[in-house]
């Protein structure tokens, strides 16, 4: 079957690509864009590793297909630095060891700074709810847990 | 200058928070795993596996798949006919299955295609024609007489029966107030590594030689095991670990599909990319095994344990991985954290026709440390006695010989207990809780590191080389596997606390069999001690050289040389010394570029006793870890809530106090998810719902805080006196649960995973028990 011709925009840069029908938002990063910080854990919707935003929603970009990104606009972990300056997520995830093996990471900074848009003070127990599509298998959470509060209390005081 | 008695006065490294080195990798997404290495190149690998439990192969046909445009190879069981395993003794697995498959999902033969679409077309025109076998997925069953062999040498279905006594037993029972008996059953569970199995092989024909990038736990072993397989000289093959997404054992042997990614790509003459889906994973497993405890405990009136004999049986599924091992863990382990004064234990490791077992975190030790902890507690509960307080009564005093000749020198469980006691208002509390909600305790420990290697061969147990540069850098060449635990950053604060340097300075190049130095591994929490002890003695090397050079610049001795803060002096001194690129410029000055070795070897002493086994289980030090648990129980759902773990883990000393945390509490909640709701399940060997929806890991919500205390009882041969700090803590906690849940309920589990469902069996049985009595009355 013929290819699709797709634009899209990751990160802020236009960028086309062709695209057979079956294949994911995931594959399309990875593989044509060969953006691969976003993860694949499952591959099925089960883990969040491959967390993006895709036009303002958070979604596992195993479950999208590549030809779906058209004409809209996707945020991934490449995309959350500032030139040389990490994301305060970023920077909270690496003192506090929230990251260990690295999988997940990427799709739980996407989920994170997706809850600090919405909700900047979040409780404890609202990022547990917010991230309870993010698996991570080393940490037990607790780390993460700790670096999305201490983000979110940077970035309200940088706010204020 | 920290105020903490167990920290050198000169620490500035270790002991430190330290954030991972390799961390803004992970963070900003530009750290390269496996799956990332650029692969377009490359051809499309996919395995055709076995539907049948146990069958023998009669035809296999793979003409059609052959003559498919695009396919460019199709190897099956006759292109090897090398068994592997990461035991030598106990080789008996073929990459692809030959005449016999003995599992769903055993690799029976592999394509490589131009594409996904190709290759997976080809698979569906592989024609396999077989004679079914009784397939056992019950030990009991496959041990039954009359049941056909899996393995040929294998009568019973026996891969090893262990049996062990130290001590008099039954003089030990004899002696007792009170002796029980109960039977215990665990679950198979599985690792779950976030990152699926992934190979990247490249076959250069040219010059018959292959490049492996794998994500594995033990590059060296899957070097030995592909060109053993491949029967290439091993000095043809080069074995690459790029990032790897966690291991937990899953990895800690060569598995199938990494030598199926070298023989694919041999057969087709180019690189080939070999990446399994999360099922496949799930099929690939080496979990920890279905396990059936029955344990009997003799103790005496004050609480003090007489004897004990376990009898433990493993369903250890089909091919013999590190069976052998975690058979004699189960057993070597029953010692070394309590003083009991005679212990005997029957091992049962049986092949059943499931995907196969093998290490996973707490190998070996895990299921039985429920069932102990779990009886221990139940008997103290008889006995009117605090479960403190019966743990106390049964304390070793360090330093040890166990019965079973395992050295134990440093043992920081009495201040792990006293510190879990009052962080959880135990004495306040217990007793005292609202309907429903319950505190319970327990105990574990591990080794760190396997006293006897793998490979016994003589050669050290860690070797480490640091090359010292023009360019000022010290580069740490190591081959020890960073799985995201965190041990080349452990190993930089190392060499950078013994040389005075800061972290920056240092840099970690480690699994590149090229450059790299032979190690064995990540597992059995060796490489903190082992290759953190080669560091130590390589840094102190070096220092002695930068040492002299100083000395000569400043006309000075040696000895007299201090280094601190990248200035290198003499001591009392008031020249304001040299900086560090003087030191260096001056030092190979002569001699050129330096590379020095340190290396470890664990003494014989340490190498524990001489009878049959005995090479499992001793280390030169173990970890302790005592953990409380707080539930909530729901008597109409059966549902259990965990509230809060309170948990304190002996690991010598924390020379990354953040990673120790960070280790401790995965490896707490790895355990509460085996004790809550992780469970494989097969429908006559079909595995249902091996993924990360069915496989019940523990969500962000379900998770409690885990408050953590590290312990340092300062181990006189650990580096800086450091133990190990990521699998003792797991074990105790699945117990620690089950105790709770009694507390809250008054009802014994005794089986894992504690889900509703049992909790909801337990609570009707115990009512229909009272009915029973009522009716008879």
């Amino acid at each position: 079957m013929a290819k699709s011709h797709v634009t899209t925009t990751v990160n802020g840069d236009e960028y086309e690509f062709l695209c057979d029908t079956e294949q994911t938002l995931l594959d399309i990063l990875r593989d044509e864009l060969l953006l691969t910080g976003t993860k694949e854990g499952c591959a099925t919707g089960d883990c969040g590793a491959c967390s993006v935003m895709l036009d303002g929603c958070l979604v596992c970009a195993c479950l999208v297909l590549g030809v779906e990104a058209a004409g809209k606009s996707i945020e991934t972990v490449e995309g959350l630095a500032h030139g040389d300056e990490l994301h305060p997520l970023q920077q909270k995830f690496l003192e506090h060891n929230g990251a260990q093996c690295g999988i997940c990471t990427p799709g739980m900074l996407i989920a994170a700074k997706a809850l600090l848009e919405v909700e900047p003070d979040p409780s404890e127990t609202e990022i547990r709810y917010w991230l309870a599509g993010n698996l991570c298998r080393c940490t037990g959470y607790d780390k993460i847990i700790r670096a999305v509060m201490a983000a979110a209390e940077e970035m309200r005081e940088v706010r204020s | 200058m920290s105020e903490d008695p167990a920290m050198p006065a000169s620490a500035r490294l270790v002991g430190a928070h330290v954030p991972l080195i390799d961390g803004v990798e992970k963070v900003s997404g530009r750290a390269e795993y496996t799956a990332d290495l650029a692969h377009r190149d490359a051809l499309v690998g996919r395995i055709f596996r076995s539907p049948y439990s146990h069958a023998k192969i009669t035809r296999l046909d793979v003409t059609d798949a052959l003559a498919l445009p695009g396919v460019a190879a199709i190897v099956t069981g006759e292109d090897c006919d090398v068994p592997f395993g990461v035991l030598p003794i106990a080789q008996n697995e073929y990459p692809l299955a030959r005449d016999r498959v003995r599992y769903r999902g055993e690799p029976v033969a592999a394509v490589a295609a131009i594409d996904e679409t190709v290759a997976e077309a080809a698979l569906r025109l592989i024609r396999m024609e077989v004679e079914e076998l009784p397939a056992y997925y019950d030990p009991e069953k496959a041990r039954m007489p009359g049941a056909v062999e899996l393995h040929a040498d294998r009568p019973g279905n026996l891969e090893r029966d262990v049996h062990h006594e130290f001590g008099d037993v039954e003089a030990g029972f004899a002696a007792a107030d009170i002796v029980l008996e109960k039977v215990y059953d665990c679950a198979e569970v599985t690792h779950v590594q976030m990152e699926p199995d992934v190979s990247l092989a490249e076959y250069d024909a040219e010059r018959d030689r292959l490049t492996l990038h794998t994500c594995t736990q033990v590059p060296y072993y899957v070097h030995l095991r592909v060109a053993q397989c491949l029967g290439m000289d091993t000095s043809r093959v080069r074995v690459v670990k790029p990032y790897v997404g966690g291991g937990f054992g899953h990895r800690s042997e060569t598995l199938n599909f990494e030598i199926i990614a070298c023989i694919l790509a041999r057969a087709a003459r180019a690189k080939v990319r070999l990446k399994l889906s999360r099922e496949e994973t799930f099929v690939t497993h080496r979990g920890r095994p279905a396990t059936r405890i029955k344990l009997k405990i003799g103790m005496i009136k004050d609480g003090r344990m007489t004897a004990c004999a376990c009898e433990t049986l493993q369903a250890g599924g089909a091919y013999g991985g590190y069976g052998i091992v975690t058979i004699l863990y189960s057993g070597a382990l029953l010692n070394a954290i309590y003083d009991i004064p005679a212990v005997k234990f029957d091992g049962y490791r049986v092949y059943t026709n499931t995907p196969p077992c093998g290490a996973m975190r707490g190998h070996g030790t895990v299921n039985v440390r429920f069932a102990f902890e779990s009886l221990l507690d139940q008997m103290a509960d008889e006995l009117g006695l605090d479960p403190f307080e019966v743990r106390r009564r049964n304390l070793l005093e360090a330093p040890v010989r166990t019965i079973n000749d395992m050295m134990v020198e440093s043992y920081g469980l009495p201040q792990c207990l006293d510190w879990v006691e009052e962080a959880s208002g135990w004495k306040a509390r217990r007793g005292n809780l609202p309907k429903g909600k319950g505190l319970g305790l327990a105990c574990s420990h591990y080794v760190s590191g396997a006293a006897k290697p793998v490979h016994w061969t003589g050669e050290p147990h860690a070797v480490v080389n640091l090359k010292l540069d023009f360019d000022g850098g010290v580069t740490i060449l190591t081959g020890t596997a960073d799985i995201g635990q965190g041990s080349s950053t452990v190993l930089a604060q190392i060499v950078g606390e013994v040389l005075g340097l800061d972290l920056d300075r240092v840099s970690v190049v480690a699994n590149d069999s090229r450059i790299t130095p032979k190690d064995n591994g990540s597992y059995s929490s060796r490489v903190t001690f082992m290759v953190g002890n080669a560091a130590i003695e390589a840094a102190e090397k070096l220092k002695g050289i930068l040492a002299e050079a100083a000395a000569r610049k400043l006309d000075a001795k040696a000895e007299d040389i201090e280094c601190l803060g990248e200035i290198y002096r003499v001591q009392g001194g008031q020249d304001p010394g040299l900086p560090f690129q003087e030191v260096v410029d001056e030092a190979l000055a002569e001699s050129g570029t330096i590379t020095v070795k340190g290396t470890f070897t664990v003494p014989r002493s340490h190498q524990g006793g001489r009878y049959r086994g005995a090479g499992v289980g001793p280390s030169m030090a173990y970890s302790y870890a005592a953990v409380a648990t707080e539930v909530t129980v729901d008597e109409d759902t059966g549902r259990v809530t965990v509230d809060k773990v309170w948990v304190a883990h002996d690991c010598g000393f924390a020379i990354n106090r953040l990673a120790c945390e960070g280790q401790i509490q995965g490896a707490v909640w790895m355990g509460l998810g085996q004790a809550l709701s992780e469970e494989t399940r097969y429908h006559k060997g079909l595995p249902l719902g091996p993924n990360m929806f069915d496989y019940r890991v523990p969500t962000i919500v379900e998770s409690p805080d885990i408050e953590v205390k590290i312990v340092e009882s300062i181990d006189p041969n650990g580096p800086f006196g450091a133990k190990e700090a990521s699998e003792g803590a797991l074990a105790a906690v699945i117990p620690a649960l089950a105790n709770a849940v009694a507390d809250a309920i008054g009802l014994r589990m005794d089986e894992t995973p504690v889900t509703p469902d049992r909790v909801i069996d337990a609570i009707l049985r115990k009512e229909r028990g009272r009915g029973r009595k009522r009716s008879a009355a």
